[in-house]
Protein backbone atom coordinates (compact mmCIF):
# COMPACT_ATOMS: atom_id res chain seq x y z
CA UNK A 1 0.00 0.00 0.00
CA UNK A 2 1.70 3.85 -1.01
CA UNK A 3 0.95 6.49 0.82
CA UNK A 4 -1.13 8.36 -1.95
CA UNK A 5 -4.18 5.68 -1.26
CA UNK A 6 -4.31 7.17 2.48
CA UNK A 7 -2.95 10.29 2.41
CA UNK A 8 -5.25 13.48 3.78
CA UNK A 9 -5.12 15.65 0.40
CA UNK A 10 -7.30 18.66 1.62
CA UNK A 11 -4.60 20.10 3.83
CA UNK A 12 -4.76 23.38 5.80
CA UNK A 13 -2.17 25.48 5.06
CA UNK A 14 0.06 29.17 6.87
CA UNK A 15 2.68 31.09 5.64
CA UNK A 16 5.98 31.90 7.35
CA UNK A 17 4.29 35.38 7.70
CA UNK A 18 1.11 34.22 9.18
CA UNK A 19 1.14 34.61 13.17
CA UNK A 20 0.95 32.69 15.96
CA UNK A 21 -2.67 33.62 16.47
CA UNK A 22 -3.43 32.51 13.16
CA UNK A 23 -2.12 29.13 13.97
CA UNK A 24 -4.02 28.89 17.44
CA UNK A 25 -7.08 29.80 15.66
CA UNK A 26 -6.43 26.94 12.20
CA UNK A 27 -5.46 24.42 14.75
CA UNK A 28 -9.00 24.84 16.75
CA UNK A 29 -10.92 25.59 14.04
CA UNK A 30 -9.87 22.30 11.75
CA UNK A 31 -9.03 20.40 14.93
CA UNK A 32 -5.66 19.66 13.92
CA UNK A 33 -2.36 19.72 15.63
CA UNK A 34 -0.27 20.16 13.03
CA UNK A 35 0.46 22.48 10.13
CA UNK A 36 2.79 22.83 7.14
CA UNK A 37 4.28 26.07 6.32
CA UNK A 38 4.42 26.32 2.86
CA UNK A 39 5.15 29.68 0.36
CA UNK A 40 3.32 31.19 -2.92
CA UNK A 41 4.47 28.25 -4.65
CA UNK A 42 3.16 25.47 -2.35
CA UNK A 43 6.46 24.73 -1.30
CA UNK A 44 6.88 23.31 2.00
CA UNK A 45 9.53 25.29 4.35
CA UNK A 46 8.44 24.52 7.64
CA UNK A 47 6.09 22.79 10.32
CA UNK A 48 4.35 23.97 12.83
CA UNK A 49 2.75 21.31 15.60
CA UNK A 50 0.27 22.08 18.68
CA UNK A 51 3.42 21.56 20.53
CA UNK A 52 5.65 24.41 19.05
CA UNK A 53 2.60 26.85 19.96
CA UNK A 54 2.34 26.23 23.49
CA UNK A 55 6.22 26.25 24.01
CA UNK A 56 6.17 29.87 22.29
CA UNK A 57 2.69 31.62 23.82
CA UNK A 58 2.83 32.50 27.60
CA UNK A 59 0.40 30.26 29.94
CA UNK A 60 -2.86 30.36 29.73
CA UNK A 61 -2.40 30.45 33.74
CA UNK A 62 -0.46 33.95 33.29
CA UNK A 63 -1.98 37.33 32.93
CA UNK A 64 -3.38 38.30 29.89
CA UNK A 65 -1.31 41.44 28.93
CA UNK A 66 2.14 40.24 27.45
CA UNK A 67 -0.22 39.24 24.28
CA UNK A 68 2.06 40.69 21.74
CA UNK A 69 3.66 37.32 21.53
CA UNK A 70 0.72 36.13 19.30
CA UNK A 71 2.02 38.72 16.66
CA UNK A 72 4.75 36.59 15.95
CA UNK A 73 5.46 35.14 12.60
CA UNK A 74 5.61 31.31 12.08
CA UNK A 75 8.72 31.78 11.09
CA UNK A 76 10.14 32.17 14.47
CA UNK A 77 8.81 28.99 15.48
CA UNK A 78 9.06 26.76 12.80
CA UNK A 79 10.67 23.55 12.40
CA UNK A 80 12.16 24.31 9.21
CA UNK A 81 13.07 21.30 6.38
CA UNK A 82 11.28 19.09 8.11
CA UNK A 83 11.48 15.49 7.16
CA UNK A 84 9.14 14.99 4.03
CA UNK A 85 7.69 11.55 2.19
CA UNK A 86 6.50 11.21 -1.37
CA UNK A 87 3.40 9.63 -2.60
CA UNK A 88 4.35 6.59 -3.67
CA UNK A 89 6.23 6.11 -0.66
CA UNK A 90 4.99 2.24 1.07
CA UNK A 91 3.04 3.12 4.48
CA UNK A 92 5.38 0.55 6.26
CA UNK A 93 8.29 3.00 5.34
CA UNK A 94 6.46 6.08 7.06
CA UNK A 95 5.60 4.18 9.84
CA UNK A 96 9.09 3.74 10.30
CA UNK A 97 10.08 7.36 10.06
CA UNK A 98 7.89 8.49 12.18
CA UNK A 99 8.60 6.10 14.66
CA UNK A 100 12.38 6.33 14.09
CA UNK A 101 12.00 10.37 14.75
CA UNK A 102 9.67 10.52 16.80
CA UNK A 103 7.65 12.91 14.58
CA UNK A 104 3.80 13.20 14.34
CA UNK A 105 3.18 14.75 11.00
CA UNK A 106 4.55 13.93 7.31
CA UNK A 107 3.88 16.32 4.70
CA UNK A 108 3.80 14.51 1.28
CA UNK A 109 5.29 16.47 -1.42
CA UNK A 110 5.52 15.93 -4.92
CA UNK A 111 7.91 17.90 -7.72
CA UNK A 112 8.80 20.40 -5.05
CA UNK A 113 5.02 20.83 -4.02
CA UNK A 114 2.73 19.72 -1.12
CA UNK A 115 0.10 17.01 -2.00
CA UNK A 116 -0.92 16.00 1.07
CA UNK A 117 -0.32 14.96 4.40
CA UNK A 118 -0.39 11.88 6.92
CA UNK A 119 -0.60 12.16 10.73
CA UNK A 120 0.57 9.08 13.45
CA UNK A 121 -3.53 8.79 13.57
CA UNK A 122 -4.09 8.12 10.14
CA UNK A 123 -0.78 5.55 10.30
CA UNK A 124 -2.68 3.70 13.34
CA UNK A 125 -6.18 3.65 11.87
CA UNK A 126 -4.40 1.68 8.63
CA UNK A 127 -3.33 -0.50 11.02
CA UNK A 128 -6.40 -0.91 12.94
CA UNK A 129 -8.09 -1.58 9.29
CA UNK A 130 -5.02 -4.30 8.99
CA UNK A 131 -6.47 -5.89 11.92
CA UNK A 132 -9.71 -5.83 10.29
CA UNK A 133 -11.64 -5.22 13.89
CA UNK A 134 -13.58 -2.25 11.86
CA UNK A 135 -15.54 -5.08 9.87
CA UNK A 136 -18.07 -7.23 11.84
CA UNK A 137 -15.83 -10.72 12.59
CA UNK A 138 -14.50 -13.13 15.05
CA UNK A 139 -11.24 -13.64 16.46
CA UNK A 140 -9.08 -16.39 16.01
CA UNK A 141 -5.90 -17.28 16.89
CA UNK A 142 -4.02 -21.01 15.91
CA UNK A 143 -0.83 -22.55 16.66
CA UNK A 144 1.04 -23.35 13.68
CA UNK A 145 4.41 -24.83 12.52
CA UNK A 146 6.74 -22.49 10.75
CA UNK A 147 7.17 -24.33 7.55
CA UNK A 148 6.23 -23.73 4.00
CA UNK A 149 2.67 -24.20 3.58
CA UNK A 150 1.10 -23.81 6.13
CA UNK A 151 -1.62 -20.75 5.31
CA UNK A 152 -2.80 -23.02 2.34
CA UNK A 153 -3.46 -26.03 5.22
CA UNK A 154 -4.94 -23.26 7.18
CA UNK A 155 -6.72 -21.59 4.86
CA UNK A 156 -8.17 -24.79 3.22
CA UNK A 157 -10.25 -25.54 6.04
CA UNK A 158 -11.87 -22.17 5.99
CA UNK A 159 -12.52 -22.67 2.37
CA UNK A 160 -14.45 -26.36 3.43
CA UNK A 161 -16.04 -24.55 6.58
CA UNK A 162 -17.39 -22.15 3.76
CA UNK A 163 -16.47 -18.90 5.96
CA UNK A 164 -14.50 -15.78 4.86
CA UNK A 165 -11.48 -14.40 6.15
CA UNK A 166 -11.51 -10.23 7.02
CA UNK A 167 -7.85 -10.48 7.77
CA UNK A 168 -4.43 -12.43 8.23
CA UNK A 169 -1.77 -11.35 11.16
CA UNK A 170 1.34 -13.38 11.19
CA UNK A 171 3.34 -13.20 14.91
CA UNK A 172 6.33 -14.76 16.14
CA UNK A 173 5.82 -17.30 19.04
CA UNK A 174 7.43 -16.16 22.19
CA UNK A 175 7.36 -19.68 23.80
CA UNK A 176 8.09 -21.54 20.50
CA UNK A 177 10.48 -20.73 17.50
CA UNK A 178 9.67 -23.13 15.63
CA UNK A 179 6.02 -21.90 15.86
CA UNK A 180 4.04 -18.91 14.35
CA UNK A 181 0.95 -17.58 15.82
CA UNK A 182 -2.00 -17.03 13.03
CA UNK A 183 -4.42 -14.13 14.06
CA UNK A 184 -7.38 -14.21 11.97
CA UNK A 185 -10.59 -12.19 11.97
CA UNK A 186 -13.21 -14.62 10.24
CA UNK A 187 -17.04 -13.33 9.52
CA UNK A 188 -19.00 -15.28 11.60
CA UNK A 189 -20.59 -14.76 14.79
CA UNK A 190 -20.31 -18.74 15.11
CA UNK A 191 -16.82 -20.14 15.28
CA UNK A 192 -17.59 -22.77 17.08
CA UNK A 193 -17.74 -26.08 14.03
CA UNK A 194 -14.86 -23.89 12.28
CA UNK A 195 -12.47 -24.56 15.56
CA UNK A 196 -13.28 -27.79 15.58
CA UNK A 197 -12.28 -28.19 12.18
CA UNK A 198 -9.27 -26.47 12.52
CA UNK A 199 -8.61 -28.60 15.80
CA UNK A 200 -9.56 -31.89 13.69
CA UNK A 201 -6.57 -30.72 10.69
CA UNK A 202 -4.17 -30.76 13.72
CA UNK A 203 -3.66 -27.46 14.49
CA UNK A 204 -3.84 -25.53 18.30
CA UNK A 205 -6.56 -23.38 18.85
CA UNK A 206 -5.05 -20.65 21.03
CA UNK A 207 -8.19 -18.14 20.94
CA UNK A 208 -11.09 -19.16 21.79
CA UNK A 209 -10.24 -21.63 24.47
CA UNK A 210 -11.85 -23.89 26.72
CA UNK A 211 -12.90 -21.14 29.76
CA UNK A 212 -10.10 -21.00 31.95
CA UNK A 213 -7.13 -22.16 30.27
CA UNK A 214 -5.93 -18.89 29.33
CA UNK A 215 -6.22 -17.60 32.88
CA UNK B 1 -58.65 0.02 29.38
CA UNK B 2 -55.48 0.39 28.93
CA UNK B 3 -53.26 -2.87 29.76
CA UNK B 4 -50.42 -3.29 31.43
CA UNK B 5 -48.31 -5.09 29.32
CA UNK B 6 -48.83 -6.93 26.05
CA UNK B 7 -46.99 -9.95 24.61
CA UNK B 8 -46.66 -9.82 20.87
CA UNK B 9 -45.93 -13.90 19.41
CA UNK B 10 -47.43 -15.75 17.11
CA UNK B 11 -46.48 -19.31 15.76
CA UNK B 12 -45.55 -17.74 12.49
CA UNK B 13 -42.19 -16.47 14.24
CA UNK B 14 -40.79 -19.98 14.70
CA UNK B 15 -40.21 -19.55 10.72
CA UNK B 16 -37.32 -17.57 11.36
CA UNK B 17 -35.53 -20.62 10.86
CA UNK B 18 -32.09 -20.95 9.09
CA UNK B 19 -31.43 -24.73 9.55
CA UNK B 20 -32.49 -27.58 12.35
CA UNK B 21 -29.00 -27.17 12.78
CA UNK B 22 -28.60 -23.51 13.32
CA UNK B 23 -27.23 -22.06 16.45
CA UNK B 24 -30.27 -19.73 16.05
CA UNK B 25 -32.98 -21.60 17.39
CA UNK B 26 -36.74 -19.90 17.54
CA UNK B 27 -37.65 -23.27 19.71
CA UNK B 28 -37.02 -20.96 22.62
CA UNK B 29 -40.03 -19.03 22.00
CA UNK B 30 -41.78 -21.77 22.62
CA UNK B 31 -40.46 -22.94 25.30
CA UNK B 32 -40.37 -19.38 26.84
CA UNK B 33 -44.66 -19.26 25.93
CA UNK B 34 -45.04 -22.62 27.69
CA UNK B 35 -43.22 -21.53 30.94
CA UNK B 36 -44.85 -18.56 31.25
CA UNK B 37 -48.37 -20.61 30.56
CA UNK B 38 -47.11 -23.03 32.90
CA UNK B 39 -47.00 -20.80 35.68
CA UNK B 40 -50.15 -19.19 34.66
CA UNK B 41 -48.12 -15.69 33.99
CA UNK B 42 -49.79 -15.63 30.36
CA UNK B 43 -52.87 -15.93 29.39
CA UNK B 44 -54.83 -15.63 26.04
CA UNK B 45 -55.47 -12.06 26.41
CA UNK B 46 -51.74 -10.61 26.69
CA UNK B 47 -51.01 -12.09 23.68
CA UNK B 48 -50.97 -9.77 20.65
CA UNK B 49 -50.16 -10.44 16.80
CA UNK B 50 -47.48 -9.34 15.26
CA UNK B 51 -47.88 -7.44 12.01
CA UNK B 52 -45.77 -7.95 9.30
CA UNK B 53 -43.44 -4.98 8.27
CA UNK B 54 -44.32 -2.72 5.05
CA UNK B 55 -41.34 -2.12 2.07
CA UNK B 56 -41.73 1.49 3.57
CA UNK B 57 -41.30 0.76 7.07
CA UNK B 58 -38.29 -1.71 6.01
CA UNK B 59 -36.64 1.44 4.26
CA UNK B 60 -37.30 3.48 7.08
CA UNK B 61 -33.44 2.01 7.83
CA UNK B 62 -32.74 -0.79 4.98
CA UNK B 63 -31.72 0.31 1.48
CA UNK B 64 -34.36 -1.06 -1.06
CA UNK B 65 -31.79 -2.95 -3.12
CA UNK B 66 -31.15 -4.93 0.03
CA UNK B 67 -35.05 -5.74 0.22
CA UNK B 68 -35.09 -6.51 -3.18
CA UNK B 69 -32.38 -9.13 -2.73
CA UNK B 70 -33.92 -10.65 0.69
CA UNK B 71 -37.08 -11.13 -1.57
CA UNK B 72 -35.00 -13.08 -4.21
CA UNK B 73 -33.49 -15.31 -1.65
CA UNK B 74 -36.83 -15.99 -0.19
CA UNK B 75 -37.82 -17.79 -3.63
CA UNK B 76 -34.61 -18.87 -5.06
CA UNK B 77 -31.84 -20.21 -2.99
CA UNK B 78 -29.86 -20.74 -6.38
CA UNK B 79 -27.07 -18.53 -7.02
CA UNK B 80 -24.86 -17.63 -3.81
CA UNK B 81 -22.57 -15.35 -5.06
CA UNK B 82 -25.12 -12.73 -5.84
CA UNK B 83 -26.49 -12.64 -1.95
CA UNK B 84 -22.77 -12.96 -0.38
CA UNK B 85 -22.30 -9.33 -1.22
CA UNK B 86 -25.29 -9.19 1.10
CA UNK B 87 -24.10 -11.29 3.70
CA UNK B 88 -26.78 -13.65 2.95
CA UNK B 89 -26.15 -16.93 1.79
CA UNK B 90 -23.49 -17.56 3.98
CA UNK B 91 -22.57 -19.65 7.10
CA UNK B 92 -24.15 -17.42 9.60
CA UNK B 93 -27.06 -16.44 7.33
CA UNK B 94 -28.32 -18.93 5.11
CA UNK B 95 -30.79 -18.51 2.53
CA UNK B 96 -34.50 -20.18 3.64
CA UNK B 97 -38.08 -20.09 1.85
CA UNK B 98 -39.82 -17.18 2.54
CA UNK B 99 -36.87 -15.42 4.55
CA UNK B 100 -38.47 -11.77 3.53
CA UNK B 101 -41.91 -12.91 4.87
CA UNK B 102 -40.37 -14.50 8.31
CA UNK B 103 -37.68 -11.43 8.86
CA UNK B 104 -40.19 -8.74 8.26
CA UNK B 105 -42.56 -10.29 10.44
CA UNK B 106 -40.15 -10.05 13.33
CA UNK B 107 -39.96 -6.33 12.40
CA UNK B 108 -43.33 -6.17 12.43
CA UNK B 109 -43.60 -7.83 15.66
CA UNK B 110 -41.49 -4.82 17.50
CA UNK B 111 -43.52 -2.51 15.44
CA UNK B 112 -46.88 -3.93 17.39
CA UNK B 113 -45.40 -3.66 20.48
CA UNK B 114 -43.83 0.07 19.56
CA UNK B 115 -47.58 1.19 18.73
CA UNK B 116 -49.10 -0.75 21.66
CA UNK B 117 -47.01 1.55 24.10
CA UNK B 118 -47.15 4.68 21.90
CA UNK B 119 -50.66 4.89 22.18
CA UNK B 120 -51.11 4.62 25.11
CA UNK B 121 -52.59 0.89 24.70
CA UNK B 122 -50.18 -0.63 27.00
CA UNK B 123 -47.60 0.72 29.44
CA UNK B 124 -45.29 -2.03 28.55
CA UNK B 125 -44.84 -4.74 25.29
CA UNK B 126 -42.77 -7.39 24.39
CA UNK B 127 -41.40 -8.83 21.26
CA UNK B 128 -39.46 -11.99 22.04
CA UNK B 129 -38.54 -12.76 18.56
CA UNK B 130 -37.12 -9.00 17.74
CA UNK B 131 -33.92 -7.87 19.01
CA UNK B 132 -32.22 -8.87 15.89
CA UNK B 133 -29.30 -6.14 16.43
CA UNK B 134 -26.38 -7.14 13.49
CA UNK B 135 -28.84 -6.09 10.88
CA UNK B 136 -26.86 -3.59 8.72
CA UNK B 137 -28.63 -0.84 6.53
CA UNK B 138 -27.80 -3.06 3.36
CA UNK B 139 -26.36 -6.23 4.96
CA UNK B 140 -26.98 -9.17 6.79
CA UNK B 141 -25.17 -10.51 9.78
CA UNK B 142 -24.51 -12.28 12.44
CA UNK B 143 -28.02 -14.25 12.12
CA UNK B 144 -29.58 -10.94 11.84
CA UNK B 145 -31.10 -10.15 8.39
CA UNK B 146 -33.29 -7.03 9.33
CA UNK B 147 -32.86 -5.50 12.05
CA UNK B 148 -36.26 -4.54 14.07
CA UNK B 149 -34.77 -1.98 16.90
CA UNK B 150 -33.18 -0.10 14.42
CA UNK B 151 -36.51 0.27 12.44
CA UNK B 152 -38.88 1.06 15.41
CA UNK B 153 -36.20 3.54 16.97
CA UNK B 154 -36.67 5.36 13.37
CA UNK B 155 -40.12 4.83 13.17
CA UNK B 156 -41.24 6.18 16.94
CA UNK B 157 -39.33 9.36 16.08
CA UNK B 158 -40.78 9.83 12.85
CA UNK B 159 -44.53 8.45 13.92
CA UNK B 160 -44.28 9.66 17.42
CA UNK B 161 -41.93 12.22 17.68
CA UNK B 162 -40.17 10.41 20.58
CA UNK B 163 -36.80 10.47 22.31
CA UNK B 164 -35.60 7.17 22.25
CA UNK B 165 -32.79 5.18 24.79
CA UNK B 166 -31.98 1.95 23.60
CA UNK B 167 -30.68 -0.38 26.32
CA UNK B 168 -28.82 -3.84 24.76
CA UNK B 169 -27.50 -6.44 27.28
CA UNK B 170 -26.75 -9.21 24.25
CA UNK B 171 -22.90 -10.68 25.10
CA UNK B 172 -22.51 -9.55 21.44
CA UNK B 173 -21.88 -5.69 20.62
CA UNK B 174 -25.13 -3.83 19.28
CA UNK B 175 -23.13 -2.69 16.25
CA UNK B 176 -26.18 -2.70 13.76
CA UNK B 177 -28.44 0.42 16.07
CA UNK B 178 -25.31 1.74 16.82
CA UNK B 179 -24.27 2.74 13.54
CA UNK B 180 -27.86 3.16 12.18
CA UNK B 181 -28.14 6.25 14.72
CA UNK B 182 -24.36 6.95 15.20
CA UNK B 183 -24.57 10.82 14.60
CA UNK B 184 -27.80 11.31 15.67
CA UNK B 185 -28.58 13.37 19.02
CA UNK B 186 -31.82 11.85 19.32
CA UNK B 187 -31.72 8.49 20.14
CA UNK B 188 -29.06 7.04 22.46
CA UNK B 189 -27.64 3.68 22.20
CA UNK B 190 -26.33 1.59 25.19
CA UNK B 191 -24.54 -1.22 24.70
CA UNK B 192 -23.00 -3.74 27.12
CA UNK B 193 -21.26 -6.90 25.97
CA UNK B 194 -17.84 -9.23 26.31
CA UNK B 195 -15.26 -7.50 24.72
CA UNK B 196 -14.21 -7.04 21.08
CA UNK B 197 -11.03 -8.22 21.49
CA UNK B 198 -12.48 -11.47 21.81
CA UNK B 199 -15.90 -11.85 20.49
CA UNK B 200 -17.91 -11.10 17.20
CA UNK B 201 -18.73 -8.60 16.61
CA UNK B 202 -14.83 -7.15 17.43
CA UNK B 203 -16.59 -3.36 17.93
CA UNK B 204 -18.30 -2.05 20.68
CA UNK B 205 -15.02 -0.06 22.38
CA UNK B 206 -16.02 2.50 24.73
CA UNK B 207 -13.91 5.37 22.35
CA UNK B 208 -17.48 4.77 19.87
CA UNK B 209 -19.50 7.29 21.16
CA UNK B 210 -21.03 8.75 18.48
CA UNK B 211 -19.75 10.86 15.82
CA UNK B 212 -21.11 14.92 14.74
CA UNK B 213 -24.01 15.83 16.17
CA UNK B 214 -24.37 13.05 17.71
CA UNK B 215 -21.15 12.61 19.61
CA UNK B 216 -21.57 11.50 23.42
CA UNK B 217 -25.09 9.81 22.46
CA UNK B 218 -23.37 6.08 22.02
CA UNK B 219 -21.96 4.30 25.03
CA UNK B 220 -19.96 0.96 25.10
CA UNK B 221 -19.12 -0.94 28.40
CA UNK B 222 -17.19 -3.49 26.37
CA UNK B 223 -16.49 -6.33 29.48
CA UNK B 224 -13.58 -8.64 30.39
CA UNK B 225 -14.38 -12.53 29.12
CA UNK B 226 -15.04 -14.29 32.11
CA UNK B 227 -16.44 -11.35 34.06
CA UNK B 228 -19.16 -12.46 36.39
CA UNK B 229 -22.44 -11.10 37.52
CA UNK B 230 -21.72 -8.66 40.37
CA UNK B 231 -19.10 -7.20 38.07
CA UNK B 232 -21.93 -7.26 35.05
CA UNK B 233 -24.14 -5.42 37.22
CA UNK B 234 -22.41 -2.91 39.32
CA UNK B 235 -21.57 -1.59 35.10
CA UNK B 236 -25.19 -2.20 33.71
CA UNK B 237 -27.03 -0.63 37.11
CA UNK B 238 -24.21 2.23 37.01
CA UNK B 239 -24.30 3.44 33.45
CA UNK B 240 -28.15 2.65 32.68
CA UNK B 241 -28.95 4.84 35.61
CA UNK B 242 -26.56 7.92 34.77
CA UNK B 243 -27.02 7.79 30.95
CA UNK B 244 -30.33 7.87 31.52
CA UNK B 245 -30.69 11.00 33.88
CA UNK B 246 -28.44 12.32 31.31
CA UNK B 247 -29.86 11.31 28.42
CA UNK B 248 -33.91 12.00 29.62
CA UNK B 249 -35.47 9.71 26.94
CA UNK B 250 -39.65 9.39 26.16
CA UNK B 251 -39.35 5.88 25.87
CA UNK B 252 -36.69 2.94 26.77
CA UNK B 253 -36.57 -0.09 24.38
CA UNK B 254 -34.11 -2.43 25.28
CA UNK B 255 -32.45 -5.65 23.93
CA UNK B 256 -32.44 -8.89 26.14
CA UNK B 257 -30.52 -11.36 24.69
CA UNK B 258 -29.79 -13.75 26.73
CA UNK B 259 -26.08 -15.06 25.70
CA UNK B 260 -23.86 -13.51 28.51
CA UNK B 261 -24.76 -16.75 30.72
CA UNK B 262 -22.36 -19.22 31.56
CA UNK B 263 -24.14 -22.17 29.81
CA UNK B 264 -23.99 -20.12 26.73
CA UNK B 265 -21.75 -22.11 23.43
CA UNK B 266 -20.66 -18.75 21.87
CA UNK B 267 -19.31 -16.46 24.48
CA UNK B 268 -17.24 -16.13 26.91
CA UNK B 269 -18.93 -14.61 29.95
CA UNK B 270 -19.71 -15.93 33.37
CA UNK B 271 -23.05 -14.71 33.77
CA UNK B 272 -25.98 -16.69 35.89
CA UNK B 273 -29.59 -16.78 36.08
CA UNK B 274 -29.48 -14.03 38.58
CA UNK B 275 -28.44 -11.21 35.82
CA UNK B 276 -31.76 -12.48 34.29
CA UNK B 277 -33.68 -11.77 37.34
CA UNK B 278 -31.94 -8.00 37.74
CA UNK B 279 -31.58 -6.85 34.42
CA UNK B 280 -35.48 -6.17 33.90
CA UNK B 281 -35.73 -4.33 37.24
CA UNK B 282 -33.95 -1.31 36.54
CA UNK B 283 -35.49 -1.74 33.09
CA UNK B 284 -39.07 -1.27 34.68
CA UNK B 285 -37.70 1.01 37.35
CA UNK B 286 -36.20 3.57 34.84
CA UNK B 287 -39.06 3.22 32.38
CA UNK B 288 -41.73 4.50 35.60
CA UNK B 289 -39.27 7.04 36.70
CA UNK B 290 -38.82 8.32 33.42
CA UNK B 291 -40.93 7.63 30.94
CA UNK B 292 -44.09 7.60 32.59
CA UNK B 293 -43.80 3.57 32.39
CA UNK B 294 -43.01 3.37 28.26
CA UNK B 295 -40.75 0.51 27.97
CA UNK B 296 -40.44 -1.98 24.61
CA UNK B 297 -38.28 -5.29 25.51
CA UNK B 298 -37.35 -7.36 22.54
CA UNK B 299 -35.25 -10.82 22.36
CA UNK B 300 -32.18 -11.19 20.82
CA UNK B 301 -29.30 -13.73 21.27
CA UNK B 302 -29.56 -16.77 23.62
CA UNK B 303 -27.83 -20.42 22.03
CA UNK B 304 -28.64 -22.08 25.29
CA UNK B 305 -31.98 -22.36 23.99
CA UNK B 306 -33.14 -25.16 26.81
CA UNK B 307 -31.31 -24.51 30.39
CA UNK B 308 -30.90 -20.61 29.82
CA UNK B 309 -33.08 -18.98 27.60
CA UNK B 310 -36.71 -19.82 28.59
CA UNK B 311 -35.99 -19.16 32.38
CA UNK B 312 -34.48 -15.68 31.75
CA UNK B 313 -37.04 -14.45 29.25
CA UNK B 314 -39.68 -15.76 31.69
CA UNK B 315 -38.28 -13.69 34.13
CA UNK B 316 -38.48 -10.40 32.04
CA UNK B 317 -42.31 -10.72 30.80
CA UNK B 318 -42.98 -11.51 35.13
CA UNK B 319 -40.86 -8.67 35.99
CA UNK B 320 -42.80 -6.40 33.24
CA UNK B 321 -46.31 -7.81 35.01
CA UNK B 322 -45.16 -7.38 38.78
CA UNK B 323 -45.21 -10.76 39.43
CA UNK B 324 -43.37 -11.97 42.31
CA UNK B 325 -40.02 -12.97 41.21
CA UNK B 326 -40.31 -17.25 41.07
CA UNK B 327 -38.49 -19.30 43.76
CA UNK B 328 -37.49 -22.69 43.42
CA UNK B 329 -38.42 -25.29 40.91
CA UNK B 330 -39.36 -25.13 38.08
CA UNK B 331 -43.03 -26.36 36.98
CA UNK B 332 -42.63 -30.02 36.56
CA UNK B 333 -45.13 -30.64 34.13
CA UNK B 334 -42.83 -28.05 31.76
CA UNK B 335 -39.96 -30.04 32.69
CA UNK B 336 -41.12 -33.26 31.78
CA UNK B 337 -42.95 -32.00 28.53
CA UNK B 338 -39.02 -30.67 27.28
CA UNK B 339 -36.31 -32.99 28.50
CA UNK B 340 -37.01 -35.69 26.35
CA UNK B 341 -35.95 -32.95 23.39
CA UNK B 342 -33.07 -31.45 25.34
CA UNK B 343 -29.77 -32.48 24.48
CA UNK B 344 -28.47 -31.47 28.05
CA UNK B 345 -30.13 -32.11 31.60
CA UNK B 346 -32.45 -28.84 32.74
CA UNK B 347 -31.64 -26.85 35.55
CA UNK B 348 -34.53 -27.83 37.54
CA UNK B 349 -34.67 -24.70 39.41
CA UNK B 350 -35.46 -21.03 38.60
CA UNK B 351 -31.86 -19.41 39.78
CA UNK B 352 -28.77 -21.83 39.00
CA UNK B 353 -27.14 -23.67 41.67
CA UNK B 354 -24.66 -21.61 43.66
CA UNK B 355 -21.44 -22.19 42.62
CA UNK B 356 -22.39 -22.98 38.58
CA UNK B 357 -18.65 -23.22 38.04
CA UNK B 358 -15.34 -23.28 39.45
CA UNK B 359 -13.61 -20.15 40.50
CA UNK B 360 -11.92 -17.95 38.43
CA UNK B 361 -8.62 -17.42 39.22
CA UNK B 362 -8.29 -13.75 38.38
CA UNK B 363 -11.91 -12.33 39.16
CA UNK B 364 -9.96 -9.55 41.18
CA UNK B 365 -8.67 -8.29 38.14
CA UNK B 366 -11.18 -8.63 35.98
CA UNK B 367 -13.43 -6.80 38.60
CA UNK B 368 -10.86 -4.16 38.63
CA UNK B 369 -11.09 -3.37 34.95
CA UNK B 370 -14.19 -3.80 34.37
CA UNK B 371 -14.31 -0.49 36.92
CA UNK B 372 -12.20 1.15 34.81
CA UNK B 373 -13.88 0.53 31.63
CA UNK B 374 -16.51 1.87 33.21
CA UNK B 375 -15.22 5.28 34.93
CA UNK B 376 -14.17 6.02 31.25
CA UNK B 377 -17.08 5.33 29.47
CA UNK B 378 -18.70 7.13 31.66
CA UNK B 379 -16.46 10.11 32.39
CA UNK B 380 -17.50 12.76 29.64
CA UNK B 381 -21.26 13.09 30.84
CA UNK B 382 -19.87 12.99 34.59
CA UNK B 383 -17.76 16.00 33.98
CA UNK B 384 -21.29 17.55 32.19
CA UNK B 385 -22.76 17.95 35.44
Amino acid sequence: MIIESIMNTSVPTLTPTNSIKDALQLLKEKRIRHIPIVNSEQEVLGVVTDRDLKEATPSSLASIENLEVLDLPLEQIMTKNPMTGHPLDFVEEAASIFYDNRIGCLPIVSQGKLVGMITESDLLYKFIELTGVHQPGSHIEIRVPNRTGILYEVAKVFYEQNINVLSVLVYPDKVDSNSKILVLRVETINPLKLIEAIRAAGFEVLWPSLPGTRL
Amino acid sequence: MKKNAVFVFSENQLGYKFSDTHPFNQKRLSLTVDLLKEMKALSLSDIVEPRIATDEELSLVHDSSYIEIVKKASIDSGDSSIYEPYGIGTEDTPTFPNMHEASASLVGGTLTAVDYVMEGKATHAINLGGGLHHGFRGRASGFCIYNDSSVAIKYMQEKYNARVLYIDTDAHHGDGVQWSFYDDPNVCTISIHETGRYLFPGTGNITERGTGEGFGTSFNFPVDAFTEDESFLEIYRTAFREIVEHFKPDVILSQNGADAHYFDPLTHLYGTMNIYKEIPKLAHELAHEFCDGKWIAVGGGGYDIWRVVPRAWSLLWMEMNDFKTPEGRLPKAWLDRWSKESPVPFIPTWMDPNPLYETIPRKLEITEKNKQMLDKALYMIRNHQ
